[in-house]
């Protein structure tokens, strides 16, 4: 069933199908009868039917619904915002944040701090990088701004903390380098749309 | 005090007595604390869910976890409950529950070898105290169990409880006359209320079953023995959805556990009653004990399946199927009874 017949306001319009549900008896003969049919059609049999073969269908039929939680945890959508993530690049394993401070100008509620310096190289590299969870909304609007889907919202989503501010440094959220293959790329919020190649359009050289 | 089977067996002793019922006393509290462990695993099945699962192997130990729960709790009573009937209740319904199962064939007889120092010799027998009028006296004993919630209810200071202990008494009027005349066409068949004359009425095998001769009464007894243990369709002294916890609102701990086990010691007194009275009870030969144990626990698991199915109805419409509908189904079945057994 899709959602349109939920979405259409226009009270009066739709077609309704009223349940026949007869009139209720008038006279003594016909509380009677109805009575009488009530008790022998075996509608209630037909409860005991339902709840044994529900109780066969958990214990041999593989229709259980329990999810046995801290031990088991459902699939969460792609889009999901949980606790960020810190991506690194696949080939050589460097961060792939390039400290363009972006995440921080955009954070609403003022969580994310950071400080870049200039390497050796005189590239920048990421010297200070933390997110107070304490303050985050889980917008999404860094993961969204990021240029290099550097910061992303991972899968965790049990924020409890023992304090209400709880800082996350930059080395507790990035990939662990030894769980570099491991890395799912997000497919979430400022995400690069499936079909990103077949929007690129060639830049013509005057410009 | 004499039935027929009794004579061919020893005599029974004091010594006796008192061990089987301290027999009674521990394996039906037992059982009646596995029984709700069953119930949740049973209740959690029926709704796709798995019930206590983390103490021991699927949960098995929760019992044990409840009964710590239980006996550590903090026994409470209210500022302005009438302190010494409050206590007396839950005694009252644990009590009558046991005292009940005094009178109703619970395990077979047997001698302790002689081996065994100071009690060697001594005769168990099977039923702890063989009235002859046992289906009276466990009936009546039932059915004194109802004070407990009433005396709870009303002596808790409590207005669930009071309306709770209402119910008791609107459900007590209603259920008990359905129970006396349903089983009391039974009785006219055997022409005895021992329990033991009812099993020897029945022993021919499944076709001598009483079920057969009177499945009128077999439904209307079952019907009345789920409203007497407050069972699902009927559970209406302590339906939380309604009056928080009825009767039991202001107990805790143990004077709550005693209620607890007093209502699953009834289901099973219950269930020994129908399946003596209806379903040939106990045989001697063959599987012997086997075939009443497997009765008992399919009524106990009906009890569980129908609360996991039907909803539950108001207190006037019970009043009104109790009344209106049950009785007189009851009187109609024991005059045609008479007539059949006239003719």
């Amino acid at each position: 069933m899709g959602l349109e017949q939920f979405k259409n306001r226009n009270v009066g319009t739709q077609n309704y199908t009223m349940l026949d549900l007869g009139e209720s008896p008038k006279t003594g003969i016909d509380k009677f009868k109805q009575i009488t049919k009530r008790t022998f059609n075996g509608e209630l049999f037909v409860g005991l039917w339902v709840t044994l073969r529900e109780m066969g269908g958990t214990l041999f039929g593989n229709k259980l619904h329990t999810i046995k939680y801290p031990f088991e945890k459902l699939p969460i959508s792609p889009r999901y915002r949980a606790i960020h993530d810190m991506l690194r690049l696949l080939e050589s394993g460097h961060y792939r944040c390039i400290g363009c401070g972006l995440c921080e100008k955009i954070c609403i509620s003022n969580c994310i701090t950071m400080d870049t310096r200039y390497d050796e190289n005189q590239r920048k590299e990421v010297s200070e990088y933390t997110i107070n969870f304490g303050r985050c909304i889980f917008c999404g609007y860094c993961a969204e701004v990021c240029p290099e889907l550097a910061i992303v919202h991972g899968p965790r989503y049990e924020t409890a903390s023992e304090q209400r501010a709880s800082f996350s440094l930059f080395e507790d959220m990035l990939t662990p380098i030894d769980k570099l293959n491991l890395q799912q790329e997000y497919d979430g919020f400022g995400a690069v749309s499936p079909n990103a190649d077949d929007n690129i359009k060639q830049t013509p050289l005057a410009y | 005090m004499e039935t027929t089977l009794v004579q061919n067996l020893p005599e029974v002793t004091a010594a006796g007595v008192i061990i089987k019922a301290i027999i009674i006393l521990a394996v039906i509290s037992a059982i009646a604390g596995f029984g709700t462990f069953i119930e949740r695993k049973v209740l959690a099945f029926m709704q796709r869910r798995l019930g206590p699962m983390h103490v021991g192997p699927h949960g098995i130990l929760q019992l044990v976890a409840d009964g710590i729960k239980l006996f550590t709790k903090e026994d409470i009573v209210p500022q302005n409950a009438n302190p010494i009937i409050f206590k007396v209740a839950p005694v009252i319904t644990a009590a009558t529950a046991f005292i009940a199962l005094a009178a109703v064939p619970v395990f077979p007889d047997f001698t302790i070898p002689n081996w065994i120092p100071l009690l060697g010799g001594v005769f168990v027998p099977s039923i702890a105290a063989d009235v002859n009028i046992g289906i009276l006296f466990v009936l009546g004993m039932m059915a004194a169990g109802l004070y407990g919630p009433l005396l709870a209810g009303m002596s808790q200071a409590n207005k669930w409880g009071i309306i709770g202990s209402a119910r008791t008494a609107i459900q007590f009027l209603s259920y008990e006359v359905v129970t006396g005349l349903s089983i009391l066409a039974p009785i006219m068949l055997v022409g005895s209320l021992s329990f033991v004359d009812f099993n020897d009425y029945q022993a021919g095998g499944v076709g001598s079953w009483l079920i057969w001769q009177q499945p009128v009464a077999f439904v209307l007894f079952l019907i009345a023995g789920f409203a007497e243990t407050n069972r699902t369709p009927f559970d209406l002294l302590e339906h939380e959805a309604e009056v928080v916890s009825g009767y039991a609102t202001e107990y805790s701990g143990m004077r709550w556990g005693m209620f607890f086990i007093g209502e699953y010691a009834n289901m099973i007194t219950v269930s020994i009653i129908a399946a003596v009275v209806f379903l040939g009870g106990y045989s001697v030969e063959g599987i012997g004990w086997l075939t009443i144990i497997l009765k008992v626990a399919f009524f106990f698991f009906l009890m569980l399946w129908v609360r996991a199915s039907w909803p539950h109805i108001r207190p006037d419409q019970l009043m009104w199927l109790c009344w209106k509908v049950l009785m007189p189904i009851a009187v109609i079945n024991i005059v045609i009874t008479g007539i059949v057994m006239m003719v």
